[in-house]
């Protein structure tokens, strides 16, 4: 269980302007600037559930992971992660959890991935039978056999990727923190890793917080998001609820025999894209129903779909709503 | 106050129970102890993947050959300071294994660590990372044994009738060995902690660098230098990094300067671990404050 109350982090940072001058005046003044990186987000995650934690770049997503995996001190508010605080960073609570971050690793460079699992096992002090157990199964979940024994430098990304997942589940942590685990990675790739963390949090019930850019993430993994924007709390709840409530319409996309008018088009919906037999209609999802039958008895249709809206719009709609509000206040 | 809590504070003032915090100590440090084989066993296979850098910076530690070549030509025309052509050899080569033995980088990965913000992975694991540091640093040492055999065969050779034969002093040596290879990497770890607090964090350790060169014995013995120099330079830690070794293994020092001498070194080596704890502390406040 995750609760966060209230959750603030403010950076001092400090500003300099460009130039010699500057250099020179910095050493006997430095002015300071407050930047508040987490704004007073409250959100609670039940044991198994799969959240994904999105925003904008600098919207805090990093910071705020990185203070629920007690690297960083709250400015203030309260934070527990499965019954821990997780600043005093107690070794109980450090073999609880762990942080993935794709653009950062723990594998030994030079050495085989099997030489930081090893580590790892006395470092969480993992049982040998149960060591063997989980290696055998990631082992076969994400198909390591072949990388295990070459050294880290050699592996590709995507392989590195899949053998820093096995580094960090090794001790069956109970809440995975994953920041952009698939950056980088193919489309392959992406399905397995997605596919492996489902599969994880079903079977031991890890909580799983996630961030991404990957809208595709996002959609295979989270059926909850929350979102923060500005290091504020702008949507906590269900992905499908957040998509209605931005996008309140569906997509038609139709593949027809022959070209037709726009005037035949005209009044089912707006046209979003046209060419000579494929057509996409945007209909609110009220009207769904009626234009489908529209459809289907007007126009010389070969094929039909419905579908919900790019996530990546529903993103960039909601920010830009959040961006709006901003302003006018 | 509940019942609890009452009897848990008078047990803890009748001193009867360990409190919570020495508790955690005990199981940290336990926990630490069955981690370190692992530890020292990554590091040794990490040593040996690096195999060839680490030969180069052990062929690279020459300076005490070329101190010798130079000291050896003056010495041809009689003794100086007490050192003959034979005793500046001793002297050299016995610096040369002690350094190679002693030598540490942590101060390196540190700072590199810190500004890359690769320290954070290491944060997330359940042990200390300047412990793990420290077991990485130390598993470089029976490799390091290994290459140096033929050096250490020359030292024997060459530097026979200079090599002390008294065992207590014999005794001193390995304790003092391990007392400056914990003084180095001590300062090392506060140097490469304060890279969390200021940008040029190894132009310090530049400066220790210079003033070890000189104050330590690796360029000079110490007995060469002015009497007010040498007074001062005897005090300070730098002799017990190097120069307290050679002397050991020299027979430069009598049994009780040596038992005194092992003293003040292991007391310099509290003194940096305990400056090293707080200030790695204070650090990690800083860390934890403004991230990584």
């Amino acid at each position: 269980m995750i609760a966060v109350d209230q959750l603030r982090k403010i950076y001092r940072v400090h500003k300099r302007q460009p130039g010699l001058a500057a250099a020179l005046r910095s050493l006997i003044h430095r002015p300071t600037e407050d930047v508040r990186a987490v704004d007073g987000i409250s959100f609670h995650i039940n044991d198994g559930e799969r959240v994904g934690f999105l925003g904008p770049n600098g919207a805090g997503k990093t910071t705020t992971l990185k203070m629920l995996s007690g690297l960083l001190y709250p400015t203030s508010g309260t934070l527990e992660v499965d019954g821990f605080l997780p600043q005093k960073r107690e070794r109980a609570f450090l073999q609880r959890i762990t942080l993935v971050m794709g653009q950062k690793q723990q594998l030994l460079w030079d050495l085989p991935p099997s030489e930081t699992f090893l580590l790892n096992r006395a470092l969480y002090d993992v049982p040998e039978k149960e060591f063997r157990e989980t290696l055998a199964e990631l082992t076969k979940l994400l198909e390591l056999e072949a990388l295990v024994g070459k050294p880290t430098r050699q592996l590709s990304l995507g392989e590195r990727m899949k053998c820093e997942l096995a580094a960090a589940l090794l001790h069956r942590p109970r809440v995975l923190f994953l920041d952009e685990p698939t950056i980088g990675l193919d489309v392959a790739m992406q399905a397995t890793v997605r596919d492996f963390v489902r599969a994880y949090n079903e079977r031991f019930n890890a909580t799983v917080l996630l961030t991404s850019h990957d809208m595709d993430d996002v959609a295979a993994l989270c059926p909850r998001v929350i979102v923060i924007d500005h290091g504020s709390l702008i949507w906590d709840g269900p992905l499908d609820d957040l998509v209605k409530k931005v996008k309140p319409h569906k997509q038609l996309r139709l593949r027809l025999a022959r070209p037709v008018d726009a005037a035949d088009l005209a009044d089912l919906g707006r046209v979003v894209e046209q060419s000579a037999t494929s057509v996409v209609l945007q209909v609110a999802q009220a009207e769904l129903q009626a234009v489908v039958a529209k459809v289907l008895s007007s126009l010389p249709l070969v094929d039909l779909s419905v579908e919900d809206p790019p996530l990546e719009d529903v993103m960039r709609d909601l920010f830009a709503g959040a961006a709006a509000g901003r302003d006018a206040s | 106050m509940s019942a609890t809590s009452a009897d848990a504070l008078s047990t803890n003032h009748l001193g009867g129970t360990d409190s919570p915090r020495t508790r955690d100590t005990r199981s940290a440090l336990s926990h630490a102890l069955r981690a370190l084989p692992a530890l020292l066993r990554t590091g040794f296979a990490a040593v040996l993947a690096y195999r060839a850098e680490i030969l180069i910076w052990m062929f690279t530690t020459n300076m005490p050959l070329v101190m010798l070549a130079l000291w050896a030509a003056v010495a041809r025309s009689g003794p100086v300071a007490g050192y003959t052509q034979e005793g500046f050899t001793a002297y050299y080569l016995a610096t040369l294994l002690v350094r190679l033995f002693t030598g540490c980088w942590v101060v390196y990965e540190l700072t590199m660590e810190i500004r890359q913000g690769t320290l954070a992975m290491r944060l997330l694991r359940p042990i200390h990372p300047l412990l793990a540091h420290a077991a990485e640093n130390a598993a470089a040492i029976p490799v390091r044994l290994v290459v140096c055999t033929p050096l250490i065969a020359i030292f024997v050779y060459t530097s026979y009738a200079s090599i002390t034969r008294d065992p207590i002093l014999w005794l001193c040596v390995p304790l003092s060995l391990i007392g400056a290879w914990m003084i180095t990497f001590g300062v090392m770890a506060i140097v490469g902690t304060l890279a969390l607090f200021v940008e040029s964090a190894m132009g310090l350790f530049q400066l220790w660098l210079g003033l070890s060169g000189v104050l330590s014995g690796y360029l000079v013995p110490l007995d060469l230098f002015p009497e007010r120099v040498r007074a001062i330079a005897l005090l300070l830690p730098f002799r017990f990094t190097l120069s307290f070794p050679v002397e050991l293994v020299l027979g430069r020092v009598d049994r009780m300067q040596a038992l005194q001498l092992l003293g003040a070194q292991w007391s310099y080596v509290v003194l940096f671990a305990v400056g090293t704890v707080l200030l790695w502390r204070a650090g990690m406040r800083r860390f934890g404050a403004f991230g990584g």
